[in-house]
């Protein structure tokens, strides 16, 4: 369950924050921006969007290049955020938190980085959705939310989402992978529907295709030609990082993680 | 005086229902069946963009009209399973994918074998009240079509069940089509359509999805079921702070909401029609997103949303004894045994979970055996302490009369009292649970832990069971039963591939 690199070794650099539940990293120090880029990753790791959405703007007004704030300051936070909930120090709704104080970042910095054209590297693209006839998406939303924290690029169908629909979108966004929920045992059939119309449209194998739910086994995820298949939606980011891999010859593990 | 605990004052009790109420006028429960909202239109509820609102009064005449309790009866027409009052009943839980391979203690497909085990298991042993369609028999799925699979999938369990069964049935429906066939072979099994309206011999599973969603399939189950006759249990599952509120209460409140949605449905379709309180609420594991069954707080969700029902006067159900443990293990253990314990003290009158590992991924026969020993433990307590004695044994004393007899000797063993009550006095556990003072020499064998006791155990049960003798025919009848349903679900499939509608 403990993967993060924050587990090991010498204890984590951080103190407890406000409420004494959430962790607070502790700035190394460095450029003139590096209390601001501080503050930024606190924004995130609190999981506080209104502070986020100021402090953007903040980073604006001071003429920092905004993908620097996103790497330096936001994406390092989310980074943070990631490997506390995989050590046990933060949980779902803390994490859930920390990605909407990020999305509420992003959407300040975006209309700049678009101006300068420096938009920001995903690691991959990821079209999700549940089997056709499933409305059950918690574990789906949970997926989506770690997988966006981890530096994902997300397409969320949504419920009940039929073969043509996952299929029209990944040609549409050339996503690298498509990922298919199904809590029901009746449902999982679906996952295969999905699989064989990705084979029919010869989306594969470029794009990997991979499952998960309540029901879903690895024995299940094999018996009908899927790539991969997670437990839950923690290993699901190991799991998509491993594809990419395979998709790009890169190995996403290595190197600054970006949002 | 019978053990019993509470968590509920009737003050909390009351505003749980009058936020129930409250939340089935605002924000309504979604509904997204045409015949559904026509029947609910009809009622005088109020029905916009797929979203009902159910006045009180409306409420009050359906919760009216409910059945306070009814019996499920055995193959031999005999009274088995008393839904109503404080009885307590178990059964082993439903409708897992995979069991545990006690050999390789890795988890793999059920088949159809797996569920025979259970089901010949279950039979032998008198602290399960009923059977349960236990496992999916992925083998016996011919079909691989999705609604079809689903379809004969739920059949072919039942009709399993009822070969080698005399008990009565939990089981459910994950498709409407499906359900007709079921209550087509149930009506086949007690004699007719009539007969089993007066002798049901099953109890149906249905679930809302949460939060406060009655799906086509559900609700039209519902209402199948009503006008059957055949008692429907309705089976929401909040997950407190992922599909519900994330304190206990407003999970309790949510689950009242959607089981009254459920009764509404349901008893406008069928009024008097028997329909059960029922639930699998669970606490949301905030790591993993999962549903932790073993919990206390999820026992204490299962207890408190009975303890609702059994304010309304209505026949309650539980999900309890499941584990999330992945072995038969000191958790699995743990967990089971408690929950046993809280779902008897809470007097829910059907506890489902037995057998069940994994957050209800994952069936173990052994882990049945197991829980057999903490519902009968649990079985126990609820007879609590009792006066026993009486002019046969000397007198009506807790004490003295066995003095009077042996002074200070201490030759109770002796004492006709003592041969007379300790049968009544303790469980006496099976070999499962050792007892034993002294600990066997280590040698180069297995260990005889308690999952070494459980797996012979099993096999002496299996090797007592006895299949039922059904009546002349009746097997040609459950077939035949089974051969229509297929040949229309392999219909349907053909229809579906063929981009027609498919035939009803």
């Amino acid at each position: 369950m403990c993967g993060g690199s924050q587990c090991r070794g010498s204890p984590p650099e951080y103190n407890r924050g406000v409420i004494g539940l959430i962790p607070r990293l502790i700035s190394p120090g460095g450029s003139v921006s590096e209390p601001l880029f501080g503050a930024m990753r606190q924004s995130i790791i609190d999981g506080a969007p209104d502070r986020a959405t100021e402090l953007a703007q903040q980073a604006l007004a001071n003429g920092i290049d905004p993908l620097e704030a996103v790497n330096q300051g936001f994406a390092a936070g989310i980074t943070f955020a990631g490997d506390q909930f995989g050590c046990g120090e933060m949980y779902l709704p803390d994490l859930l938190a920390s990605v909407e104080a990020m999305k509420a970042a992003i959407k300040v910095l975006e209309p700049e980085m678009l101006k300068r054209g420096s938009a920001r590297q995903a690691l991959g693209k990821i079209v999700l959705g549940t089997a056709r006839g499933d409305i059950h998406d918690i574990g789906k939303n949970l997926v989506a939310t770690i997988l966006s924290a981890g530096g994902f690029q997300i397409f969320d169908l949504g419920t009940s989402v039929t073969p043509e629909q996952f299929v029209a979108k990944a040609q549409e966004v050339d996503a690298d992978i498509v990922g298919v929920s199904a809590l029901l045992t009746t449902t999982m059939a679906g996952q295969r529907a999905v699989i064989e119309a990705l084979d029919r449209n010869g989306l594969r194998p470029r794009v990997k295709a991979i499952v998960g739910g309540a029901a879903v086994t690895a024995m299940w995820a094999a018996e009908i030609g899927a790539d991969g298949f997670s437990r839950n939606a923690i290993d699901a980011l190991e799991l998509a990082k491993n594809l990419m891999v395979k998709v790009t010859g890169k190995d996403m593990n290595k190197g600054t993680v970006q949002a | 005086m019978r053990p019993r605990v509470q968590l509920l004052s009737p003050d909390l009790i009351g505003r749980i229902l009058r936020e129930a109420f409250e939340l089935l006028m605002n924000p309504g429960v979604r509904v997204d069946s045409a015949p559904v909202v026509e029947l609910l239109l009809s009622a005088g509820a109020e029905v916009n963009d797929g979203v009902a609102r159910i006045p009180e009064p409306l409420l009050r005449q359906c919760l009216a009209s409910a059945p306070r309790d009814f019996y499920l009866y055995n193959r031999q027409g005999e009274k088995a399973v008393h839904y109503g009052g404080d009885d307590v009943h178990f059964d082993p839980g439903s409708c897992c994918v995979q069991v545990l391979d006690p050999s390789t203690l890795e988890a793999r497909q059920s088949e159809t074998r797996d569920l025979v085990r259970i089901v010949q298991v279950t039979e032998t042993l008198p602290h399960f009240a009923a059977q349960s369609t236990a496992v999916v028999c992925n083998d016996a799925l011919a079909c691989k079509g999705e609604d079809a699979s689903s379809a004969i999938g739920d059949l072919y369990r039942l009709f399993v069940v009822l070969q080698h069964s005399d008990k009565p049935v939990v089981t459910g429906s994950f498709s409407a089509s499906g359900l007709r066939g079921m209550i087509d072979l149930l009506a086949a099994d007690c004699g007719s359509r009539d007969q089993l309206r007066q002798k049901p011999r099953a109890v149906f599973d249905v679930c809302p999805s949460p939060p406060l969603n009655w799906s086509e399939f559900g609700s039209h189950n519902l209402l199948d079921l009503a006008r059957a006759g055949v008692p429907a249990q309705i089976v929401s599952m909040p997950l407190a702070g992922g599909t519900a509120p994330v304190t206990l209460a407003g999970s309790v409140t949510q689950h009242a909401a959607e089981t009254l949605a459920g009764i509404v449905l349901h008893q406008l379709a069928g009024p008097g029609s028997p329909v059960v309180w029922g639930g699998a609420p669970a606490i949301f594991d905030m790591r993993t997103g999962g549903a932790p069954m073993g919990a206390v707080e999820t026992a204490m969700l299962n207890m408190a949303c009975a303890e609702v029902g059994k304010h309304l006067d209505l026949p309650t159900h539980g999900y309890l004894v499941a584990a999330d443990s992945k072995f038969v293990d000191a958790q699995g253990g743990a967990e089971s045994a408690r929950s046993a314990m809280l779902g008897a003290l809470a007097g829910i009158n059907m506890i489902s979970g037995a057998g069940m590992l994994e957050s209800l991924a994952c069936f173990s026969v052994e882990k049945l055996v197991i829980d057999a020993e903490w519902i009968a433990s649990a079985q126990r307590l609820l007879r609590g302490i009792e006066v026993r004695g009486n002019e046969e044994y000397g007198g009506n004393t807790l004490a003295t009369a066995m003095f009077a007899q042996i002074g200070l000797s201490g030759e109770f063993l002796k004492l006709k009292e003592t041969r007379a009550l300790f049968r009544q006095e303790q469980h006496l556990p099976s070999h499962v649970i050792d007892r034993n003072g002294d600990r066997s020499p280590r040698g180069a064998g297995p260990p005889n832990d308690i999952f070494a006791r459980a797996r012979a155990r099993v096999d002496e049960l299996v090797s007592k069971y006895r299949k039922p003798s059904l009546p002349e025919g009746m097997l040609r009848e459950f077939q035949a039963i089974v051969d229509r349903v297929t040949d229309r679900e392999a219909d349907r499939e053909t229809d579906r591939a063929a981009n027609r509608e498919p035939r009803p």
